[in-house]
């Protein structure tokens, strides 16, 4: 069985509630954090162990912490990210609804680490009911004397407030997070300066996705030297990978990093395999803002190998033949998927989700939408394909915040690896446009 | 400031050499080197939401975008994106390049087209025409057509006051308006509502902008989103004349710049400089109220850039007048000896004629073939 993290005790019935989670071992680690360990050497600990951010850019968290400014006199805040509004991905979700109180530690202990008295989980707005299960922990932490003033003796003085957001997925960039905490607009800023020097109402900054703060307490009980001796390479630990789509056990997934891909999506300990009578087309592994990738190539890499659950491994061969780990969002597509349908539903999001503010992105989210509309609905024509590749490389990378990315890398990947479905659309428009119509030509299945 | 300076930081701009002090951005130092030198205008980046006086403005558009193919003498490895020149800081030994490297002028041509998806084509009834940022952009970045099969998005009529007309259709985003309703005036009651490309600039409830300061919105507008309802369809700037004025006003500096229709004052706004930039901004009472030339002390012509169109059919003092040009003719006159035969008879011009028709059949059928 391998090592869970974070959701080892998440089938433990009322693990919500504080009484059950103290029982289960939990808040030990702030206990030993306070007591015995200075908050560099959490710092030290959480740098030994690797763990990458998990919110999607896979950032190492340790550096992230120690780039944090700390001038004299000024406060610095941790925010934790809980705006979770990726398509396909609903892992963090899964984790504050069943086991709030793992967070909560994570944000107490990672808030010693960094200095922080004041910090904030930023909860999506949608999640109203989530909020109220993290409040009603944060009260029972409280009044366990684990939050507040002088927790357990230490000194150390820690208020932790929830804030709903208003549910635009732009809030969960960084900065627009910051933006819209202060009460402003959700617009992302421009960087740098990065939050680590200005962050929250001007003072250094640390915003840190739910599962990697939720991976903390474990660090600091089990020392990062344990941490890092999970998984393969520079990927470290578990990972939660929220999995949605044609297979057999869709859900929430715990894994170690380092199984193969063909592993997770047949074995029948993680998703057992695509639903029976159909077979694997496509897969979109970490959230629909990175490339979609065929059976082919999601399986094996391209000098034959197989494709590992890692960081490194799915991004190996650039975007041509890889993909990226992103958010854990594993959206599996069998042959009844239509690529240009589900390119469309992509495109229209990020259309919808795009905050305005800078050129590229603003229009060109909504061109794409459109011209994928029309090939759609069977009246595209052959050079609007090129247009759609055309318009996402001028958007990829002249944006302010990596939305604009998220938007021009799945219409690029899917043209780059279906474009025979897209030219089928255009030259059969009355075949393309029936309900429920795919694309039956050639295509490699596994 | 350049006494205090402690050293300058040495940036090569499109190959040529500039030192500028710490904490300026490429722009600026592009602007530096073009103020220098009037024929490298050019050179620097076009910008259609950084405004200089306007503190936080700039990013947005990603008109500005530059390479840098090397961040620093320290640290000399190129930037991995183009960066924005407006709110990038140079580094000592930066090396940066903006018409001479192919991915800028390809990016930029894109966010031309970007800019112009949604704004509407509608220059000849714009009352911004001729004075468009948007218009030079794209006439000096732009490709000649669209792939915009599209419908473009429009809004919904919006009166926001007496004085300031809001044509949201035109609005590219800027927020260069939201900026100054913030820093100069002291309390803002427009700003972008909405999400995306269905943003727009708006009052809450659509109430009405009532300060002494609010026209200052229409100066700092690159495209025709807010106008002046005062001058609304009066004229083409092509044919006003720009004349440099004051008056004492308590209010503001009272620095202006007066265009005349004949004897006319039928607009006042705000000085620019080169960039487009406003000097100093001006009060309503000044902009909407002062419109007779006895309110006002003339200073003198505008200086307008020689490519501007607001320089078409005035000012050409350095123009050779034409009866001076008449005369130098006349002084110059000499008799042409040509020896060929003058032709009179009717029957040698018919042959004539044939001939040479028969001359430019040939060549069109051999073009043909």
């Amino acid at each position: 069985m391998p090592v869970k993290i974070l959701t080892e005790h998440i089938n433990v019935p009322g693990i919500n509630t504080f009484e059950v989670y103290r029982k289960m071992g939990g808040y030990t680690a702030v206990e030993k954090a306070l007591k015995t360990m200075t908050p560099d050497e959490i710092v030290e600990e959480v740098k030994k162990s690797g763990v990458r951010g998990r919110g999607g850019a896979g950032f190492p968290m340790g550096m992230k912490w120690s780039f944090l400014a700390k001038p004299e006199g000024v406060p610095r805040y941790l925010v934790c990210n809980a705006d979770e509004s990726e398509p396909g991905t609903f892992k963090d979700h899964y984790l504050m609804k069943n086991n709030p109180h793992l967070l909560i530690e994570g944000m107490i202990v990672s808030s010693f680490a960094l200095g922080a008295n004041k910090s904030f989980i930023y909860v999506r707005g949608e999640l109203m009911y989530v909020i109220h299960i993290l409040e009603k922990a944060i009260a029972e932490a409280k009044a366990a004397g684990l939050l507040g003033k002088n927790i357990l003796g230490s000194g150390y003085d820690l208020e932790l407030v929830v804030q709903p957001g208003g549910g635009a997925y732009i809030c969960g960039e960084e900065t627009a997070l910051l933006e819209s905490l202060e009460g402003k607009r959700g617009n992302p800023r421009n960087k740098p300066p990065f939050p680590a020097v200005k962050g929250l109402y001007q003072c250094p900054t640390v915003v840190n996705n739910v599962e990697s703060i939720a991976n903390t307490p474990w660090i600091v009980n089990n020392g990062g030297e344990a941490y890092a001796a999970l998984g393969v390479g520079r990927s470290t630990g578990t990972k939660l990978i929220s999995v949605s789509g044609h297979v057999n056990k869709p859900g929430v997934y715990e894994i170690p990093l380092g199984i193969t891909v063909e592993d997770f999506i047949y074995a029948d300990e993680w998703c057992g395999g695509i639903r029976p009578g159909h077979h694997l087309k496509a897969v979109v592994a970490g959230g629909s803002s990175v490339p979609i990738l065929p059976a082919n190539l999601i399986l094996t890499l391209a000098n034959g190998d197989k494709r590992l659950m890692t960081y490194e491994s799915l991004s190996d061969g650039g975007f041509a033949t890889g993909t990226m780990l992103g958010s854990g969002g594993f959206i599996v597509m069998d042959e009844t998927t239509c690529i240009v349908r589900n390119t469309l539903t992509f495109a229209r999001f990020y259309h919808h989700e795009s905050c305005g503010q800078c050129s590229p992105c603003r229009e060109g989210t909504g061109w794409m939408d459109k011209v994928l509309d029309r090939i759609e609905h069977g009246k595209g024509n052959m050079r609007d394909i090129d247009l759609l590749v055309d318009v996402a490389k001028k958007i990829e990378g002249n944006t302010i915040c990596p939305l604009g990315d998220a938007a021009a890398w799945p219409v690029s990947a899917a043209i780059r690896h279906f474009r025979h479905e897209f030219e089928w659309h255009v030259t059969h428009p009355l075949e393309a446009t029936k309900p429920g119509a795919v694309y039956r030509g050639e295509m490699e299945l596994v | 400031m350049e006494t205090t300076a402690p050293q300058l930081f040495k940036i090569t701009f499109d190959g040529i050499e500039i030192e500028v002090p710490p904490g300026t951005t490429i722009m600026q130092a592009a602007r530096k080197i073009a103020e220098a030198d009037s024929t490298k205008m050019h050179l620097a980046p076009p910008a259609m939401c950084y405004y200089e006086p306007l503190k936080g403005s700039g990013g947005k558009c990603r008109a500005c975008l530059v390479k840098v193919t090397a961040g620093s003498a320290k640290d000399p490895r190129p930037m991995p994106k183009l960066v924005p020149s407006c709110i990038t800081a140079v580094q000592d030994g930066m090396i940066v390049e903006n018409t001479t490297n192919e991915a800028v002028v390809e990016t930029r041509k894109g966010i031309v087209e970007f800019l112009l998806l949604n704004h509407p084509l509608d220059c000849p009834v714009c009352d911004q025409a001729g004075e468009c940022h948007l218009q030079d952009f794209a006439f000096e970045h732009g490709r000649v057509q669209t792939r915009y099969e599209e419908e473009r998005r429009t809004f919904d009529k919006q009166d926001i006051g007496p004085y300031v007309q809001l044509h949201m259709t035109r609005c590219i985003l800027c927020y260069r308006c939201v900026f100054t309703a913030d820093q100069i005036t002291n309390k803002r009651v427009h700003g972008v509502m909405n999400r995306g490309d269905h943003a727009e600039i708006s009052t809450y409830i659509e109430k009405a902008i009532d300060n002494d300061f609010s026209g200052n919105v229409i100066d700092v507008c690159p495209v025709g989103a807010l106008t002046d309802k005062t001058y609304r369809f009066k004229n083409r700037v092509w044919f006003t004349k720009p004349v440099e004025a004051h008056c004492d006003c308590e209010k503001c500096s009272g620095n202006v710049t007066l265009w005349y229709r004949g004897d006319e004052v039928i607009r006042v706004t705000a000085r620019k400089n080169e960039w487009g930039e406003v000097k100093e901004f001006i009060c309503n009472t000044c902009r909407f109220e002062r419109k007779k030339t006895s309110d006002w002390t003339i200073e003198g012509p505008t200086k307008v850039a020689r490519y501007s169109v607001i320089m078409a059919n005035k000012y050409r003092a350095d123009l050779k007048k034409p009866d001076f040009g008449l005369k130098v003719a006349a002084s110059q006159y000499k008799q042409i000896d040509d020896s060929r035969p003058f032709v009179t008879d009717n029957e040698a011009i018919r042959e004539l004629s044939k001939e040479n028709n028969a001359k430019a059949n040939q060549r069109s059928l051999a073009e043909k073939n």
